[in-house]
């Protein structure tokens, strides 16, 4: 029978591979999903049959309150919501997994048990990790949610107070498995596990938050595979270790995605110290004044343009104006104008953020292009409507070597022949970097709630 | 160190890499569906946390494990259906007209 449980767990794990590989491409992707779930369902059902497993009733008890839960969770949550939905799943795995470590340590420190080294050594890790996944999801999610200031906390001293913790848990474990049942002392080690994760997070702002998230996912990944060696349990181990390399690899992506390195984005705190130099520009700037314009004249400029590109960033996602924008394109369209969709690889609060949004809205995804092939195009181009963004399209970023965002690759949207900008108010963006873009002599600027602003383009354009 | 654990970590590495060659070439479009499915196969952690709640040991063991239960399901349960409910919406041509 055990030989048969593990071999389940091959299989589960073989699912869950197949799965991801089918997660690359639009097409297949589904269809792997439903692979992976499967996968789960057999590794489930496995564990049923496992000798350790002496009673049932209580496994259905929480089997059946986290299923409703979760499916509730996922049934009524907002596409524009999924930043925050996602952070919390992490935090709910890497919770498992500490509560795990906590139950089998319990159980293997009464008297009579036997803990043996290497196992302890896995359920301290397996607390430590799974601690950190908890609390930094809690409150990253608490930053998306804006229940937290999504700004960045910072305060004296703060990478060494992190620096203590790290180690103080660190020394907590090595103490416990000398005496192994000091429950003190695995207390005060989980205890700091959960500060640890709060203070890691808390400094970074709300646009950094794509890289935290997949971090967040890479730990919830690392904590199961933790757990998978304190129960000495392969499929665990693979699954997690899959896991904890694509979080890995959508981190490294994002933070190239913003000429960072991975440490600058953890200790940055970004956005927290406006440029020395900022005032003066900023000054300089507002003296030239921007462009106000009408919905009318928009209208006008985006019915007669060839070719649109359309620039969505956070702001949309805020004002939850996807279908208007949609909306608005269908008009474009329909008049013989060639609508395409610039997305950059860090717009929003996760990777992919907006195109999931855009995809809500029924826009086709070949019509969402990347920044390498659509920046070629804006040359081309005759109007570009910025929605909402603001850091990702900034020409600092390019020629302005004391701006914070310098070498951030960004949207050529300058290079076009005119330039729409919705924007609420002239609030600079969240790293608090005035955009030139908006002062040059091709950008209009249409002020508004996105939503609001893209209903009533969307009536001029139906009167032209 | 046990022989045992040193498979185990064989294993794990092993993984790693599989994952790194799996995951590295998915689209941009498919970052977030990516993101919330990997993040549901993280729920495997329901396997030891079945065990922790049923092995029938102390109270607070127990109580610990059908917390750790229902904290997995919502990953999983959660993961997969949020994952589907996106990946429906990706389509290479728009629907008829709403």
């Amino acid at each position: 029978m055990d030989g048969l449980i593990q071999l389940s767990y091959l299989a589960a794990a073989s699912l869950f591979i197949i799965g991801l590989k089918r997660l690359a491409a639009p097409a297949t992707a589904r269809q792997g999903n439903f692979l992976s779930a499967v996968g789960m369902l057999i590794a489930i059902v496995a564990t049923l049959f496992d000798r350790q497993i002496l009673s049932f009733h209580w496994i259905a008890v929480g089997a059946v309150i986290g299923s409703a839960l979760g499916l509730w969770m996922a049934r009524t949550v907002k596409m524009t919501a999924m930043p925050q939905m996602v952070g919390i799943l992490n935090g709910f795995g890497g919770g498992a997994s500490l509560l795990v470590a906590a139950a089998v340590w319990h159980h293997l420190t009464q008297p009579g048990a036997v803990l043996p080294l290497d196992t302890a050594a896995s359920i301290y890790a397996s607390t430590l990790i799974g601690g950190v996944t908890l609390s930094g999801s809690i409150v990253a999610a608490g930053k998306l949610h804006e229940i937290i200031p999504g700004r960045p906390v910072l305060f004296r001293f703060q990478h060494l107070l992190n620096l203590t913790l790290l180690l103080a848990s660190a020394a907590m474990a090595i103490y416990l498995l000398i005496t192994p049942g000091h429950s003190g002392a695995f207390l005060a080690m989980t205890v700091g596990a959960l500060i640890l994760g709060v203070l890691v997070v808390i400094p970074i702002g709300g646009a950094d938050m794509p890289v935290v998230i997949c971090l967040l996912n890479s730990y919830s990944g690392l904590a199961a595979a933790t757990t998978g060696f304190v129960i000495s349990n392969h499929g665990l181990i693979i699954s997690g270790a899959l896991v904890g390399a694509s979080g890995i690899i959508l981190t490294q992506i994002m933070c190239r995605a913003m000429n960072r390195s991975f440490t600058n984005v953890l200790f940055g705190g970004f956005g927290a110290q406006v440029a020395p130099a900022g005032g003066d520009v900023s000054r300089g700037l507002a003296a030239k004044g921007v462009r106000e314009t009408s919905a009318e004249d928009a209208a006008v400029i985006l019915s007669y343009a060839r070719s649109v590109i359309i620039v969505p960033g956070y702001g949309m996602a805020v004002s939850q104006a996807q279908h208007q924008v949609r909306d608005l394109a269908d008009l474009l369209e329909k008049k013989g104008v060639q609508v395409k969709y610039a997305i950059h690889p860090v717009a929003g609060r996760m990777p992919g953020h907006m195109n999931v949004l855009l995809a809500e809205a029924n826009v086709p995804y070949p019509q969402l292009l990347d920044m390498e092939q659509i920046n070629p195009e804006f040359e081309r181009t005759d109007a570009v409507l910025v929605i909402g963004a603001n850091d990702v399209v900034n020409p600092a970023a390019r020629n302005s070597p004391t701006s914070p965002i310098y070498g951030m690759p960004i949207l050529d949207v300058d290079k076009a022949r005119h330039i729409i900008v919705l924007k609420r108010s002239m609030n600079p963006g969240f790293a608090g970097i005035e955009n030139e873009l908006f002062y040059n002599e091709k950008t209009v600027m249409l002020f508004g709630d996105a939503r609001n602003s893209l209903i009533k383009l969307a009536n001029e354009v139906k009167n032209l | 160190m046990s022989e045992g654990v040193v498979i185990l970590f064989v294993i794990f590495v092993l993984a790693m890499f599989v994952g790194f060659e799996v995951i590295t070439k998915v689209p941009a479009t498919l970052h977030t569906p990516l993101m919330s499915g990997s993040n549901a196969i993280s729920g495997i952690t329901i396997i030891g946390a079945m065990i922790a709640a049923g092995m029938g040991t102390t109270t607070l063991a127990t109580v610990l494990g059908v917390i750790a239960v229902a904290f997995a399901m919502i990953n999983v349960v959660g993961g997969y259906v949020v994952t589907d409910r996106m990946l429906q919406m990706f389509k290479r041509q728009p629907e008829t007209e709403r």
